[in-house]
């Protein structure tokens, strides 16, 4: 079991409110990744989940049960640190067993925990050495053990791979989705990165200012935002939000199309301008684009086989189906 | 870009920095080479560097004339109580000051180490006032409380560097690993700082045993440490200088053993945080 409950919760940093009061519920098995921009409150959410922050108000219950007041180690919930937060004194073993010696478990049991954990994660050949001798991804993944060992209710992880480059995170990201899905435990991730969100995610919370914008699965976020905000975050790259005058031929305040659903065509596009920076990246190419007259830049993801470059003249069609129009408060019109 | 060094420079940074060493260490090298010679040698004019007849005739008057062993007993004792008692009051604050700090905590660190610009001979008066009402005159007990005192600031902004060293992430992890916070000093942040109180007990240990303006000044004959001890070789007369150099030879040769031994941990300690 592991269902995560927040009701009505608050935080404050002495006169400053940073968690208005906010409900969420984190369904048993779930993978839920809080995402948002930096200082959004996504880490200072999770760690009032953790216990290792003190709610201003409200309740926190797991499991049904209040834990609202519990110190972090008996709210069953194991969590795995951006920095990965070895002990640099003990070996690996040690380190993925500390937390069944905390809880005085025999000897004979931890050992047998530790070894599976290790199996699991790659991490016999190295159980001896220290964390200072271990890769970033070796690291992640003892930190990963450490939290698996303790055969927690819900897992925690608060920007785990941002200290991990960039072909290493991808591997990393699959390998945390798979253990999701071989132990079918409750997963709260936090990250600022949306791609991350999209890819491993079962329930996105978007978060800004430390008010939940938007839950909802990936491909609902990316098919239905509630507001400009989600509009702009999740998707990459970004949707293009077009206000003014050709937003009022659509009856709304705010238009917003994302960058693959505007289609190059060879003349008498519906809009047209001039091509600032092109990206090509082999499979596609993203135009960024100036002087359509609708603003500052629109960007476009076209086939990766198009030969146009700075300065050049682009014809652009946008496909009306997938216009998104948002009012003057930036909230969905459907 | 890294600087490249020529044998040459390299030759000149070695000399140079051999010359200072040398001209810092020479007034000691002075006093154990004084200490090998005749009353006579010793204020030799021209002084007499290594030519002398060396002898060892001091370091019998000065043994037989003094107690030795009570001196250097007292020393250890006010060095090493004062030391031991100063990190048990420094650690539970430098803790709560690098891992809980409130609005004020660098104000507090800031006023501490204050106290160390004000002159000693500024609080002797009220400080001997003290110390004859509560009966605290020539006893080591005094002296050790007097001595952690003054150096108290000093570990605890030591430690405090140190433990500020130690992300706060790992002790949290130990939190959420289900160590109860006596588990999370003795097994994360102990281990992690061992280094780190060595040396702070190191400096605090040699500047408590060369501490002579309190030594001389709160201790006679039963409580007197190694600064007494040399202290009375010197006279109005300043005719011993021999006599005078074997005691302070004698005085300073444990610590300079002991800071020869542990130079390493020193040097750690004092430039820890600054290099990485």
């Amino acid at each position: 079991m592991g269902q995560i409950q927040l009701k009505q919760v608050t935080k404050s940093f002495g006169d400053v409110q940073v968690i208005p009061p906010l409900d969420l519920t984190i369904q048993d098995g779930e993978f839920t990744v809080f995402v948002g921009p930096s200082g959004c409150g996504k880490s200072t959410l999770l760690r009032l989940i953790a216990g290792l922050e003190d709610i201003s108000s409200g309740h926190i219950e797991i499991d049904g049960k209040d834990a609202t007041d519990l110190v972090p180690a008996k709210r069953g919930l194991a969590m795995v640190f951006q920095s990965y937060a070895l002990y640099p004194h003990m070996s690996v073993r040690k380190n993925i067993a500390f937390p069944l010696r905390m809880a005085k478990m025999d000897p004979a049991e931890i050992d047998r925990r530790v070894n599976a954990a290790a199996e699991v994660l790659n991490l016999a050949a190295y159980i001896d050495r220290r964390p200072g001798q271990l890769s970033g991804g070796q690291r992640q993944r003892v930190a990963i053990g450490r939290a698996i060992v303790r055969e927690p209710s819900a897992f925690l992880f608060d920007e785990p791979l941002s200290n991990l480059d960039a072909a290493l995170r991808v591997g990393m990201r699959m390998e945390i989705s798979e253990l999701h899905k071989k132990l079918k435990t409750t997963m709260v991730y936090v990250t600022h990165d949306q791609v991350e969100a999209m890819t491993m995610a079962d329930k996105i919370v978007v978060l800004q200012a430390g008010v939940i914008e938007q839950v909802g699965s990936p491909l609902e976020l990316y098919r239905r935002p509630r507001n400009t905000f989600v509009a702009g975050f999740i998707g990459s790259p970004k949707m293009n939000l077009i206000s003014g005058e050709e937003a009022a031929k659509h009856d709304a305040a705010t238009i917003g199309i994302r960058p693959e659903h505007i289609d190059v065509v060879e003349s008498g596009g519906t809009w047209q301008g001039t091509v600032g920076v092109a990206e090509h990246l082999g499979s596609d190419t993203f135009f960024h684009i100036h002087n359509t007259g609708l603003t500052e830049m629109i960007t476009v993801r076209a086939i990766g086989d198009i030969n146009l470059t700075h300065g050049d003249t682009i014809h652009l069609n946008p496909r009306m189906n997938e216009l998104h129009r948002f009012d003057a408060q930036g909230l969905r019109i459907d | 870009m890294a600087r490249s060094v020529t044998p040459r420079r390299k030759l000149i940074n070695t000399t140079i920095a051999w010359a200072i060493g040398l001209l810092i260490f020479f007034p000691i090298l002075w006093t154990i080479l004084t200490s090998f010679k005749t009353e006579a040698q010793a204020i030799a004019a021209p002084p007499i560097f290594l030519g002398f007849e060396w002898t060892l005739e001091n370091y019998r008057v000065v043994l037989e004339r003094s107690d030795y062993a009570r001196f250097l007993w007292n020393s250890i004792i006010i060095a090493g109580l004062s030391t031991l008692i100063g990190v048990a009051i420094a650690v539970p604050a430098a803790w709560s000051m690098a891992f809980v700090p409130s609005k004020r905590t660098k104000d507090i660190l800031l006023w501490m180490l204050s106290t160390k610009m004000l002159p000693a001979v500024g609080v002797l008066y009220p400080i001997y006032l003290i110390f004859i009402e509560l009966g605290l005159l020539d006893s080591r007990a005094g002296l050790v409380v007097v001595l952690m005192l003054i150096n108290l600031p000093i570990i605890v902004w030591m430690l405090y560097t140190y433990f500020k060293e130690i992300p706060g992430e790992i002790l949290e992890a130990a939190r959420m690993d289900g160590a109860t916070l006596p588990q999370e000093l003795l097994y994360v942040l102990t281990p992690m700082a061992i280094p780190g109180i060595a040396s702070t007990m190191l400096l605090n240990f040699i500047l408590a045993w060369n501490e002579a303006f309190w030594t001389l000044n709160l201790t006679a004959v039963n409580a007197a440490p190694l600064t007494a001890f040399i202290a009375s070789y010197s006279s109005p007369e300043g005719l011993f200088f021999a006599k005078l150099s074997a005691a302070s030879t004698m005085a300073i040769a444990p610590i300079l053993i002991l800071g020869w031994f542990s130079q390493k941990q020193l040097v750690r300690g004092l430039t820890f945080g600054a290099v990485k």
